[in-house]
């Protein structure tokens, strides 16, 4: 277990460089989760941790020791791969076995590692099978066991529930989580889904064209988000993004459908930066800030319900309001039908504001 | 019913223009075995023989030929048969196919899982040499022996060998490591396996499809090789090949056709063997691809 930092890491393919001084802290002990799309940087990040691609500027410490230049199993970081990697000639239990059997330790110590990994995972029944006589999930949690079974100081994790089907994705998940709370370590774990990153993450970092646009605990990204792609990345269905400008110490929704339709006049959230008249702004409104019934500080609107997508416990409903299309998240009993009139509220308290030309908040920090 | 009786009708036909076209392929070894255990006078069509053709079958089966072949028949000015010649042969095979087939696995490792910079233009040379004709090279390569010190020696022949093998068993193997994923050796590496741990206890495990193709393939082609076994073998060295040839164009005599039908058979045993041993691995080697799991 070991603290990680990460300090204005660069890489450079030639000349494209696709990670821009990356930097990130962690603690000893924290879930640590680099979400963002394909192409991002954050396996390449990832595998200048694990010591398989080389730095092309800054470094990594881990405990505080300069790990960059040392060759991979010189790191004490164990990895979990998305295909697994399992070697197909070897048994289960020399899969798991392998790494001890290369740092040179003796037959009986192996064994007992070996059985003691198995016992935590629930996978001593399958330890004399072969790789590809193994189920998905049973060949993950072999993996993890391949990844335990040394007490490395960090566990890497890539993208390693993307093979699983759905259901199966979602206990790999919870039993990940469970794990990193039993043992404590540090993990540095892969994903292109934002749902995996909120719901295991202590700190998430999101990263888009070769930077992290923000770093934070999953509640500080989730609620504040730096901007405007790591506001509309994280969270289903994405935020909703209403351009309009500053009128009267209000938001004013834009556009010549808006003017046809009536005005769609918000208040400025709380907590904005101090905004001049006529400035344009994005606001940024979270489909489940849309409710039937009236809250709090919530604001009256009414709206068109186009379209209802039923998702069981909930239902998204594509509104149009005063020229603008919005995404609600409420709850199945809601009652709202397709092509008739509702009447909402809107939950400005957690509201957000964008710059739309450069997607930065407008938020004070 | 009348579907039914189609179907069958069509496949006794199918069966049948099947089992005659392997009769027809099997005509030449039926002739050679036939011969080879025929008395002369009855080849020959002797008195006593006159209805016998070369693909009837023998009426007096004699091994007689096989054991001349084998211990007794002249080659040149000695008259101890092929045995000798089989013996430097296999020498010559297990030596050449065994290093041909470990340097190209070892070279298929590299060129697909430790790329480095020019590696393509390597690999592009070594292709090259899959397409260099035997004759262009038997001048230099002679020139080469004798520098060596190893003309006429069966290390000469069998570093000849080597060297032609070594471009067909590298691309078999790169290409074969080029579908295994490279994630498996990134785990080997954090897992603490070095170079050679990794290729060794990681891939050859794997590999063995790839190393039954490579192996039957540089068996063949050494065993059966007979240009460079003529040129740059010395007198006890020659391989099989050439020792059949020159027990069968001797020209002083009466031609030993069973001899040397036997000869010829006892020749090609052992590719036979290959193949039936591992034929089935050879097709499935040839076709395999990604290691699944």
């Amino acid at each position: 277990m070991a603290s990680l930092s990460i300090d204005r890491v660069t890489k450079r393919f030639g000349a494209t460089e696709v990670l821009h001084e990356v930097s990130i802290d962690i603690e000893a002990g924290d879930f640590l989760v680099l979400v963002g799309p394909s192409g991002c940087g954050k396996s390449t990040l990832l595998n200048m941790i694990a010591g398989l691609t080389e730095l092309s500027g800054g470094e990594i410490r881990l405990a505080d020791r300069r790990i960059d230049g040392l060759e991979p199993k010189a790191r004490n970081i164990a990895m979990v791969f998305q295909s697994y990697a399992l070697y197909p000639a070897m048994t289960v239990e020399k899969n798991i076995a392998f790494p001890l059997r290369m740092a040179g330790m003796d037959k009986a110590a192996q064994a007992a590692k070996v059985a003691e990994v198995a016992e935590l995972l629930q996978i001593g029944h399958l330890l004399k099978r072969k790789p590809a006589a193994l189920s998905g999930g049973q060949r993950q949690r072999v993996a993890m066991g391949r990844a335990l079974v040394r007490d490395p100081r960090l566990f890497l994790f890539d993208e390693p529930l993307s093979n699983l089907d759905a259901k199966l994705r979602v206990d790999m998940r919870t039993e990940i989580k469970r794990l990193h709370q039993r043992l404590g370590t540090t993990i540095v774990y892969v994903t292109h889904d934002q749902v995996e990153a909120m719901t295991m993450a202590t700190k998430i970092a999101v990263m888009e064209g070769g930077a992290v646009q923000q770093f934070g605990t999953p509640a500080e990204i989730y609620d504040r988000p730096a901007n405007r792609f790591v506001a509309t990345f994280m969270g289903s269905p994405a935020m909703n993004l209403v351009k309009g400008r500053v009128r009267d110490g209000a938001f004013v929704a834009q556009g010549a459908a808006a003017a046809a339709a009536g005005e769609l006049r918000l208040p400025l959230p709380r907590g904005t930066v101090p905004l001049a008249e006529g400035r344009e702004i994005e606001l940024g409104l979270r489909p489940e800030w849309i409710s039937t019934e009236a809250g709090p500080g919530s604001v009256p609107f009414a709206a068109r319900v186009e379209l209802i997508e039923p998702t069981g416990p909930d239902i998204y409903a594509m509104l149009e309001a005063a020229g603008q299309s919005l995404v609600a998240r409420l709850p199945a009993r809601a009652g709202l039908r397709e092509k008739t009139e509702a009447a909402l509220h809107l939950d400005m308290a957690q509201a957000v504001v964008f710059d739309p030309e450069t997607g930065a908040s407008l938020m004070a920090p | 019913m009348a579907a039914d009786m189609r179907r069958s009708v069509q496949r006794g036909v199918v069966y049948l223009v099947l089992v005659l076209a392997a009769g027809f392929f099997l005509l030449p070894l039926v002739a050679m075995v036939f011969t080879s255990l025929k008395t002369m006078p009855e080849i020959t069509g002797g008195a006593g023989f006159e209805t016998a053709t070369i693909l009837s079958p023998p009426r007096l089966w004699s091994f007689e030929a096989w054991g001349l072949a084998w211990s007794s028949a002249c080659i040149a000015v000695a008259c101890e048969g092929l045995r000798g010649y089989f013996w430097n042969s296999i020498l010559l095979v297990v030596f050449a196919v065994s290093i041909s087939v470990a340097l190209g696995a070892v070279n298929g490792y590299v060129l697909s899982k430790w790329r480095f910079r020019g590696d393509s233009i390597i690999f592009g040379m070594l292709l090259f040499g899959c397409f260099i004709p035997f004759q262009i090279v038997l001048i230099p390569m002679a020139r080469l022996l004798g520098l060596l010190d190893l003309a006429g020696t069966l290390g000469g022949l069998v570093l000849v060998h080597v060297c032609y093998g070594i471009p067909f068993t590298t691309l078999f193997f790169r290409n074969f490591y080029v579908t295994v994923p490279d994630e498996l050796i990134a785990a080997g590496r954090m897992d603490g396996a070095g170079f050679w741990q990794i290729f060794t206890i990681i891939l050859v495990p794997i590999s063995w499809p790839i190393f039954v193709v490579a192996i039957i393939w540089q068996f063949t082609n050494v065993w059966n090789d007979f240009l460079f076994g003529a040129s740059f073998a010395g007198p006890d060295t020659r391989p099989l090949m050439v020792a059949l040839n020159n027990l069968v164009n001797t020209s002083t005599g009466t031609k030993a056709y069973n001899v040397d039908m036997a000869g010829a058979m006892i020749a090609a045993l052992p590719t036979m063997l290959v193949y039936i041993v591992g034929g089935r691995y050879f097709l499935r080697g040839l076709t395999s691809g990604a290691v699944k799991g």
